[in-house]
């Protein structure tokens, strides 16, 4: 018997190659989410601390990032928005991306746990692990269903951060994991309305190619009339003030009017792509004031005081 | 044989191995460097989480 090695070329791949499979834009949405959750939460976190959980979050989802693209390189390689990326690229070996993965992903749980506590460490645990199993290897080339149940991984970065902060987790958190929840299937399906032609020619089952452009744009539709009113939810709660209930009331409506107007349309993808960018500035919205809100608390306590 | 024929043969056999090209050698260093200063800033977390946690009592322990 003869075993043969194979041959394996030493790496090319710098440090931007490593950085572009930790996908640094979703890492950035993940980081605000949840720092606006470890912000909005009650108490103080000092804030080294508070620094320290941020960065392990944002290492956790830099190896979920890395482990995606490991898994997926086959289908990256098909579709022209992925096929840039440094495995279809043939920069990093997807074991080198599997190695590097798991690695940031044990680092960023086992210093989350021994750092600030182990309540957030299971959280961030369970996030890559429903991101990379549930989503990744399952849902995303078995139904279109894909984005809306794995969406909930996108979600639960504010639910870290609020345990992180506060050891436990409350109502408050959890309409924040709500409303990234609802707003994920208008983001992604307003994407893969005029991205269509890419995802059918890998075989990924996104609404637009299994259920048609129609039964997407109703979807969207249905999707943010839950979204709107959910997002001002904080403010009717009462720990959000009015300046974020407006700017909530006023966003959701944008929201409803680009999905109404995205149904309507017969030709063209100019609407989808507009309700996909505004989706973008709608979280940004909602999210930056829950966290001027906070400040702006903190700061009258301080000048009462 | 002696010392000094084994060594003259050593020096006369072609280099053995894998030998990096230019780009893989800038490529190895890049990462090295990538390598440095992520575990300074992870000794720099622990110790500045170590301080925080213990605060004062660092300096507190059984004699």
């Amino acid at each position: 018997m003869s075993v043969t090695a194979a041959r394996v070329e030493p790496s090319v791949a710098g440090a931007g190659d490593y950085i572009e499979l930790m996908k640094p834009r979703v890492m950035s949405l993940v980081v605000f989410t949840a720092l606006v959750g470890l912000v909005v939460a009650p108490g103080h976190v000092h804030p080294v601390i508070a620094l320290t959980a941020l960065l392990c979050i944002a290492t956790g989802a830099g190896a979920a990032g890395a482990l995606n693209m490991w898994y997926d390189a086959d289908i990256d390689a098909r579709m022209t928005r992925t096929a840039g990326r440094p495995i279809p690229r043939g920069q990093v070996t997807p074991g080198e991306a599997a190695g590097f993965g798991m690695t940031l992903a044990a680092f960023s749980i086992v210093t989350l746990g021994l750092m600030v506590n182990w309540l957030a460490a299971a959280m961030l645990a369970f996030t890559i692990l429903f991101y990379i199993v549930i989503y990744t290897m399952w849902l995303k080339r078995l139904t279109p269903q894909n984005i809306v149940i794995g969406g909930a991984a996108g979600a639960l970065p504010p639910m870290i951060g609020w345990a992180a902060a506060t050891g436990g987790l409350a109502i408050e958190p959890t309409v924040l994991f709500l409303i990234i929840f609802f707003w994920t299937p208008p983001h992604f399906w307003a994407l893969s309305l005029y991205r269509a032609e890419d995802y059918a020619r890998a075989g990924i089952p996104m609404l637009p190619v299994i259920a048609g452009d129609r039964e997407t744009r109703r979807q969207i539709l249905l999707y943010t009339l839950i979204l709107a009113p959910l997002g001002t939810v904080p403010w009717l709660l009462g720990y959000a003030g009015a300046a974020y209930g407006l700017v909530a009331l006023a966003a959701g409506a944008v929201m409803i009017a680009l999905a109404l107007r995205l149904r309507a349309e017969q030709q063209g993808h100019a609407a989808s792509k507009q309700l996909f960018a505004f989706s973008i500035l709608y979280l940004f919205l909602l999210f930056a004031m829950l966290l001027v809100d906070r400040m702006s608390g903190g700061l009258s306590s301080l000048v009462a005081a | 044989m002696t010392v000094t024929s084994v060594t003259m043969i050593e020096m006369q056999k072609p280099e053995q191995g894998i030998r990096l090209s230019e780009r893989q050698l800038r490529a190895r260093h890049n990462r090295s460097v990538a390598i440095a200063l992520a575990l300074a800033a992870f000794v720099v977390v622990i110790f500045l989480v170590t301080i925080v946690k213990l605060g004062g009592n660092v300096l507190t322990r059984p004699m």
